[in-house]
């Protein structure tokens, strides 16, 4: 969690696909990746936000483990040896990403998230072209009761990025998960319509951070939607005023 | 012995179509059904979705005239808006829905009915398709191809893609016009009217060779549906909905479209998937009505340009102020190409077309909206009501081939009639029956919001309903 804060100069060297790279103590195995320009692909990870190691696309092998671990929540240590790449994890990112969209409704061609949407750039990242599973299809119903903003259960992956912000940046802890497992589904205060919620700011933070076409600004269209994508530069800015806060 | 003839696939139109020929003991035509055979449902699956999905979920009924769908839903959703849009939005708007109709006028006539007309309708089905023209008149071939370009092309500069483009949103279009793109539609436009007049030039040099096919091709008189401007001019965007009679006297002007279910009503029948809506003073089927390029020439008593309305007076010169044969829908559809080329022309030179305020933000302020507008093949309607968090409860749309089921109807009978012997059946007089289809440029896929191939089938059966002869694909239409 404060990763970054713990004050220590002490540096180490572990390997990622065969390199040496250069660690500071505290550091994610992403975070030490993506220093080092690896990549690795996400979807529930934000940087400025706790890591929360939901969606496993940032599985990694570890030399030693037989068990695939998230590189976003997993601590770097010496000497370790990280593979980030292999046709085992890309067959388990692909799946990942094949159960996601099988999982609810993704309609990108009308959803106002198309072309500006996460989920729909790994799938093109991962040449996912079909979904080996069967659709689920869910009657799921979509809040407009907020007065400027939507949430539609159907585009929603739980990355829990919304509940994460809410919680972490703005406090006001308006957003959580209710229900279990497959049922889990996000909802506002007691799961009552976003609009009746006496917590919301309507800050717009979880709008702006939503990775795909689920919590939307009412009125928008299918044209307006990479006006959203300049908002996701506030990721920096988040950082900034969460760790000014300590 | 009675028997049955059936048409399927109907090839050569968009979306998928049966027709039934009954036929008596002494083999004449006894009946005929025109069966549209699929079912989509959109009015159904859009339930819940957000006001502002609507024209980009509507404009995925139909990949030829999604333009059409996008200007009549975003039309319904400004009604909801309860907003005037900017003037520049509409005349915008207006271009797009221009280009739209060139392009698929041009697609009818010259990749759907030119074979029939430069082939003959009695040439070998193997060769009678879009690629036979371009072998035996290459020249023709790519006219069409051109003049379709050209509006496509209008349509991708303006909404950044050619199919589905979502600049027409909810109160206005997302981007204006730059001066560049102004410059490069005008630059296309003296080489699209020169195609859209050789082709007419040459068209009204043929006609006279179809006088058997003229007087039988839904031959009858009856009421037309279109919109015109207040002052009674050719209009394609918004205005009264305009009902006259067979000899254009003014029968009925809806000056609010939401009040259009006092003047139209829709019945069903159990043979097929495409509604039948008729004129509701005169009840189901008197009120047969058409609608389309040839109707709205009927309503309106002058395009308002010049050369469109040269074209309409030799037109009405010629074949009289209503023409009452379907068959005359490929000339109206000429005429209209010019008046549209013609209008984007005249819109682009307009001093505000440049402005850049093109949008109107509104909240739903009605819970019940309406909009309208002419789409290629006639007039289509959207008709939505929403909650009060502007999701959607219900929806409505009569689409223009819907309007124009009845005449189909009739006119495949008619046509049938004519043509039809149960005793010496040959292809051609199939290939007429559903030739006064193309005549009438359905769009069936819209129509009953329906996807596929497109495909018609024609068979003949006893009284008994034994299956005597069938003619199926791979006909013509397989070169689409």
């Amino acid at each position: 969690m404060t990763h970054k804060s713990i004050p220590t100069p002490d540096s180490f060297t572990l390997r990622i696909d065969g390199t040496d790279v250069v660690a500071q103590v505290g550091q994610s195995i992403l975070e030490v990746a993506q220093d080092h320009n690896i990549g690795i692909p996400t979807l529930c990870y934000l940087e400025g936000l706790t890591p929360w190691g939901g969606c496993r696309l940032c599985l990694v092998e570890i030399k030693g483990s037989g068990r695939l671990l998230p590189a976003c929540s997993t601590l770097a240590t010496e000497d370790m040896d990280v593979t980030t790449t292999s046709p085992r994890i890309e067959r388990y990112r692909r799946t990942i990403v094949e159960l996601l969209f099988s999982e609810r409704n993704h309609i990108c061609a009308v959803c106002v998230s198309n072309g500006n949407c996460e989920l729909q750039t790994l799938a093109q990242e991962m040449g996912v072209t079909h979904v080996h599973v069967p659709y689920r299809y869910p009657t799921l119903l979509v809040d407009s009761s907020h007065d400027g903003f939507r949430l539609d259960h159907n585009r929603c992956v739980m990355c829990t990025r919304c509940v994460r912000v809410c919680e972490e940046i703005e406090g006001a802890a308006t957003k959580g998960v209710g229900g279990r497992g497959i049922d889990s589904m996000i909802i506002n205060d007691l799961n009552e319509p976003w609009g009746e919620s006496d917590t919301c700011t309507s800050c717009g933070k979880c709008v702006s951070v939503c990775p795909t076409g689920a919590l939307t600004e009412k009125g928008t269209t299918f044209a307006d939607m990479a006006k959203r994508r300049e908002r996701r530069e506030l990721l920096p800015y988040l950082t900034q005023t969460r760790e000014g806060r300590r | 012995m009675v028997r049955e003839i059936t048409i399927d696939p109907v090839t050569r139109i968009e979306g998928h179509a049966r027709i039934t020929i009954q036929l008596d003991e002494a083999g004449k035509v006894a009946d005929t059904l025109f069966h549209v055979t699929q079912f989509r449902g959109f009015e159904k699956l859009i339930e819940g979705r957000p006001l502002s999905e609507m024209p980009s979920i509507m404009a995925r009924i139909c990949g030829i005239c999604p333009v059409s769908h996008l200007m009549a839903s975003a039309k319904a959703c400004d009604d909801l808006l309860a907003v005037e849009i900017p003037a520049t939005a509409v005349k915008l708007r207006k271009i797009m829905n221009f280009a739209q109709i060139i392009q698929s006028h041009a697609l009818n006539f010259f990749h759907l009915s030119s074979p029939d007309l430069l082939l003959g309708m009695d040439a070998d089905p193997a060769e009678r398709n879009i690629f036979g023209v371009i072998r035996k008149f290459p020249d023709r071939a790519k006219d069409g191809v051109m003049l379709r370009k050209f509006g496509q092309q209008i349509i991708e500069w303006l909404g950044g893609k050619r199919v589905h483009p979502a600049w027409v949103v909810p109160g206005g279009v997302t981007e204006p016009l730059s001066p560049e793109r102004r410059e490069q539609i005008l630059g296309n436009v003296t080489e699209g009217m020169a195609i859209a007049r050789r082709t007419i030039d040459w068209y009204k040099g043929i006609v006279d060779n179809y006088t058997e096919e003229i007087a039988s091709f839904a031959n009858f008189p009856s009421l037309h549906l279109g919109l015109t401007t207040p002052e009674g001019n050719l209009e394609h965007y918004d205005g009264p909905m305009t009902f006259v009679d067979e000899q254009a006297r003014n029968i009925a002007t809806v000056t609010n479209p939401r009040h259009y279910a006092s003047y139209i009503d829709e019945a069903v029948e159990d043979f097929t998937y495409l509604k039948f809506p008729f004129y509701k003073p005169m009840g189901y089927p008197n009120g047969l009505y058409r609608v389309g390029p040839l109707s709205r020439l009927c309503v309106a008593e002058r395009c308002g340009t010049p050369l469109a309305d040269m074209e309409l007076r030799e037109f009405r010169q010629r074949l009289g102020r209503v023409p009452s044969s379907s068959f005359h829908y490929h000339w109206a559809r000429l005429i209209e190409i010019i008046y549209c080329i013609e209008m984007i022309r005249t819109i682009l030179d307009e001093a505000d077309i440049l402005d850049t305020f093109v949008r109107a933000r509104a909240r739903p302020n009605r819970f019940e909206g309406v909009g309208i507008s002419e789409a290629p093949r006639g007039l289509l309607l959207h008709h939505y009501k929403i909650d009060e968090h502007g999701q959607m409860r219900w929806a409505n749309m009569i689409i223009a081939s819907g309007h124009n089921n009845l005449a189909m109807n009739r006119g495949i009978k008619q046509v049938a009639e004519r043509f039809v012997d149960g005793d010496h059946l040959q292809e051609g007089m199939l290939n007429r029956v559903e030739a006064v289809i193309r005549a009438f440029d359905p769009c069936l896929s819209c129509s009953t919001h329906a996807i596929g191939q497109m495909a018609m089938v024609i068979e003949l059966r006893q009284s008994d309903g034994t299956l005597v002869d069938k003619l199926t694909g791979p006909r013509d239409g397989d070169a689409r």
